[in-house]
């Protein structure tokens, strides 16, 4: 009941509402540590091998991204590179934009974009390894 | 008390620029750049996929100093956003919380992130 003593910085209308931990929190969380440290070997591993091909014809390209563990880790890199894009973007829109239709058009955009560069990605990886 | 007299905090000017909030800023700033970098990963592996004049195409733009320069801010986004996301893991396991650890952690990742990328550009200009 309304007190002069304020017992919670929580507003009575965002308690009724329900508005706080929607108890995915932990999800997005775990899921952008489990990228993390997926990308923290196939990112060296990446900058590794192409900066050891630096300048490299089309030729030389299509014969190390066709090789059979390149083309896993290739696929493997994109996946968890925009998987952790895309929760790390997500959080600074949250933080950033406050308006409510801005931030939902953003986050629309973000999770789109996300998708589209790394369907994008894996197919151009997997044409060059099947020769497509 | 209504919602719009709760106290705030000071804004962000008010602050002294620290090692730790300059890094924690730096964090944010450099997944920004790439996520839109990942923009240039794609390209390239389209271009890889469409044939040589494409893959061609990508080459000479990463060759012209404008592409230097992108990929020199991109190996060295990449690399400190690698070392200071491991400092990020150690703190999720609950290690490295001291004021002197934060420090010397902050330290090591400037360090590390400037090695690395140094040694990536050694191995560029090596093999180029």
């Amino acid at each position: 009941m309304a007190s002069k003593t304020m017992r919670s910085m929580r507003t009575p209308l965002a308690r009724v509402r329900g508005l706080g931990s929607a108890k995915e929190g932990f999800h997005h969380w775990w899921m952008q540590r489990l990228t993390a440290i997926a990308l923290v070997p196939l990112a060296l591993w990446f900058v590794v091998s192409v900066a050891g091909m630096a300048g490299m014809d089309h030729a030389a390209a299509v014969t190390w991204i066709g090789s059979p563990a390149v083309t896993v880790l290739l696929v493997l890199l994109i996946a968890a590179t925009f998987w952790h894009a895309q929760l790390g973007v997500q959080v600074v829109i949250e933080d950033y934009v406050h308006g409510e239709g801005c931030k939902l058009v953003a986050l629309i955009a973000v999770k789109f974009a996300a998708v589209l560069l790394a369907v994008a990605g894996i197919v151009a990886v997997l044409r060059v390894s099947f020769g497509g | 008390m209504s919602a719009d007299r709760r106290p705030l905090s000071p804004h962000l000017q008010i602050y002294k620029p620290q090692l730790t909030s300059v890094l924690s800023i730096s964090h944010r700033i450099t997944g920004i750049a790439l996520a839109v970098g990942t923009l240039l990963l794609t390209w390239w592996l389209l271009a890889a996929a469409a044939g040589p004049d494409a893959f061609a195409a990508v080459q000479g733009f990463l060759g012209s100093w404008l592409g230097y320069l992108i990929l020199f801010g991109f190996s060295y986004a990449l690399m400190y956003h690698l070392c200071a996301g491991i400092r990020h893991l150690f703190w999720d396991a609950g290690y490295g919380f001291e004021l002197e650890t934060v420090y010397k952690s902050g330290w090591a990742t400037v360090i590390a992130s400037a090695v690395l990328t140094v040694i990536a550009w050694a191995i560029a200009i090596a093999s180029a």
